[in-house]
């Protein structure tokens, strides 16, 4: 293959993975929205420009860690989507059992080591996991996405010191879209931001349009090529926005109509597939809406889990009787 | 047999560990230095400071970072310093270590150690000397050990090192320099086994971590045949010996260093109780600390530790109630 078509192979597979968690979202949310899935979403529509940009940088040995809006990270991480669908439905076979949910899906076989509940935990578990591949002598690095909340939380500033101090691994990926949850993220964060923060720990970090797909992908290959280089961690501070409210219900009346019009005037699917050729674009959006929506079916006519696995994987000595 | 102090039986249970599986390692605040209690000694000269880690002031990440460290293949040993610092990464031992098996469906596991050194230790006030063990026998998921001798904390931190388990090792940070037999070939010591201390008819002691050698005394001193265990492990625990001797004796002594409301000793009595129905004891009691911080001041300290004598009087007390 010729460079130029390698590199719209490339720019496919990115359309393709984009399209795939966007439809995987409006699917998730949709059956959140009729009750279809119990709990909660966090759809990470807009903004899976991130994910894919970042993921396509890594290799199935490279782990991430990743957020309560995390259903993107993972499928661009390689994630077993059917399986993540029916995780979200509370079904048998879902990726963790029925035992997680939307916001605790993991897939190990991928390096995908977990969504978490909790904003900013996934920081010091990248650096951890960094440091066992450092003493393991693996070949591999771990991306650690967080929002923009999180960099008001004291983890933040410990992981940046840490991963700077022992020069680990890591690609930190702040996704700031603006808020967290309900609060616009700069009504309650004092200073000049997450990028200045990371480098006053001695983090590097570097700026990207997260809403550029390929912008995304150019920065994450260099900062990943620069940590596979042994060159210590790197900050990834991805502008985007969240085109949905927080969560699957909410209708985020806090926030002008406008802002988010425009931003889905910004669309990571469509800036990218102005680039392609419409037949094959309209080709990967359609499958990627059957895929999805055939996974949904799937997890309805799936089986709910055995009661009896609430009891399960607990704990081996002092398990529950 | 060796005599030797409770942080020299850790140290080479710990060196022993770590030269029998290299990817067991240990992380914490000045550990290469050998901990604040000498129980690190010399292992950064031996296994250098890949694996024996100093690190900065970062609870969360020490607790966060042994995690992750644990998910990608390794052994990690999470030194919190003292239990009281715990209290800076609840939520990566409770919400994180304690729950990743189970929420992922069992992907992965938390395979570690978190060792807290805890209790009163002389003049350290309020937030150096907790107690906390009861908030994690509660929590689902971890294994909670309390050795109370030098052998104990040797063969139990083996154990933990071998489980597939996050196991919580809260050592008594006043028994780092008392003195015990410990075996020339340290063996792992099973979670849930209870050490039978002494044997006797006429009540039922139980007690564990820094209580051990205080009950122990009192035992002797008070002249009563007392059917002392030691519980070693707190999560699991030796269930069915404490029952059976309870049945046997009909009479309950709880005894731990831990504020008495709320302390494991109410989860000790309740079991037995739910056991032997609601008559089956003659006499019960649990003695504990009042509820009250741990204060500064020698003597204010002395009014809330308990002594042998003040342990003495009770077991006294309950040999007595319908005798
Ligand atoms: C420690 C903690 N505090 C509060 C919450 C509740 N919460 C869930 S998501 C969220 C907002 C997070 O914002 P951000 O980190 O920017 O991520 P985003 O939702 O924008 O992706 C909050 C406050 C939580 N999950 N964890
Ligand atoms: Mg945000």
């Amino acid at each position: 293959m010729s460079s130029a078509s390698n590199e719209t192979a490339r720019r496919v597979a990115m359309l393709r993975d984009m399209a795939r968690i966007r439809a995987f979202e409006r699917e998730a949310v949709a059956a959140m929205r009729s009750g279809e899935a119990p709990g909660v979403v966090h759809p990470s529509i807009g903004q899976e420009g991130v994910a894919v940009g970042v993921c396509a940088n890594l290799r199935r040995a490279d782990r991430i860690t990743s957020t309560h809006r995390g259903h993107g990270h993972a499928i661009a991480k390689g994630a077993d989507a059917r399986a993540m669908m029916l995780e979200l439905h509370g079904r048998a076979g879902g990726s963790c059992g029925g035992k997680g949910g939307s916001m605790h899906i993991a897939d190990f076989a991928v390096g995908m080591l977990g969504a978490n509940g909790v904003v900013g935990a996934g920081i010091p578990i990248a650096c951890g996991a960094a440091q066992a591949i450092r003493l393991t002598k693996e070949d591999a690095i771990v991306a650690c996405f967080f929002g923009d909340g999180a960099v008001n939380r004291g983890p933040f500033l410990e992981g940046m010191n840490w991963a700077a101090l022992y020069r680990l691994p890591v690609l930190f990926v702040c996704e700031d879209n603006g808020f967290a949850a309900f609060t616009r993220n700069s009504a309650v964060t004092a200073g000049g931001g997450p990028a200045v923060r990371a480098e006053a720990c001695g983090v590097p970090a570097t700026a990207v349009d997260g809403e550029d797909v390929l912008s995304v992908d150019a920065v994450a290959a260099e900062l990943v090529a620069r940590i596979r280089g042994g060159g210590g961690p790197q900050f990834l501070h991805a502008k985007c926005y969240r085109w949905e409210g927080h969560t699957g219900t909410d209708a985020a009346g806090y926030r002008p109509a406008e802002e988010a019009a425009a931003a889905r005037g910004r669309d990571c699917i469509r800036r990218l597939a102005a680039l392609l050729d419409p037949e094959e674009v309209a080709a990967v959006e359609a499958e990627a809406a059957a895929e999805m929506a055939g996974h949904r079916a799937a997890a309805m006519a799936a089986p709910w889990p055995d009661p009896g696995a609430a009891f399960t994987d607990v704990q081996d000595a002092g398990a529950p009787a | 047999m060796t005599r030797m102090t409770f942080a020299e039986a850790a140290r080479r249970a710990l060196a022993e560990e770590m030269r029998r599986d290299p990817l067991v390692w240990a992380l914490g605040e000045d550990l290469v230095q050998g901990g604040i209690f000498g129980q690190y000694k010399g292992l950064a000269e031996e296994f250098g400071t890949d694996r024996i880690v100093s690190t900065p002031i970062s609870e969360s990440t020490i607790m966060g970072a042994g995690l992750g460290a644990a998910l990608c293949g390794t052994r990690p040993v999470v030194e919190m310093r003292i239990a009281d610092f715990t209290l800076c990464a609840m939520d990566e031992l409770v919400s994180q270590i304690a729950k990743v098996r189970y929420m992922f469906g069992g992907q992965g596991r938390a395979a570690l150690v978190v060792r807290m050194p805890q209790g009163m230790w002389r003049n350290s006030a309020a937030q150096h000397s907790q107690c906390l063990e009861a908030w994690l026998t509660h929590i689902p998921g971890l294994v909670v050990a309390a050795p109370g001798t030098p052998a104990d904390a040797a063969g139990l931190l083996k154990s933990a090192v071998r489980s597939d388990d996050p196991v919580v090792l809260m050592e008594p940070k006043n028994l780092w320099t008392a003195e015990g037999e410990v075996m020339e070939e340290i063996a792992p010591i099973p979670f849930g086994v209870a050490r039978h201390a002494a044997q006797g008819d006429a009540l039922t002691v139980v007690t564990w971590s820094a209580m051990v050698p205080v009950v122990e005394q009192a035992a002797r001193e008070s002249g009563i045949a007392c059917d002392v265990f030691d519980l070693r492990s707190l999560w699991p625990w030796d269930e069915a010996a404490v029952i059976a001797s309870a049945r046997r004796t009909g009479r309950l002594l709880v005894v731990h260093e831990a504020v008495t409301v709320s302390g494991f000793g109410a989860e000790v009595v309740a079991r037995v109780v739910e056991a032997l129905g609601p008559g089956g004891l003659r006499a019960v009691e649990r003695l504990g600390s009042p509820r009250a911080p741990v204060p500064f001041s020698p003597p204010l300290e002395d009014s809330i530790r308990l002594s042998p004598a003040r342990v003495a009087d009770a077991i006294r007390r309950v040999a007595a109630v319908g005798a």
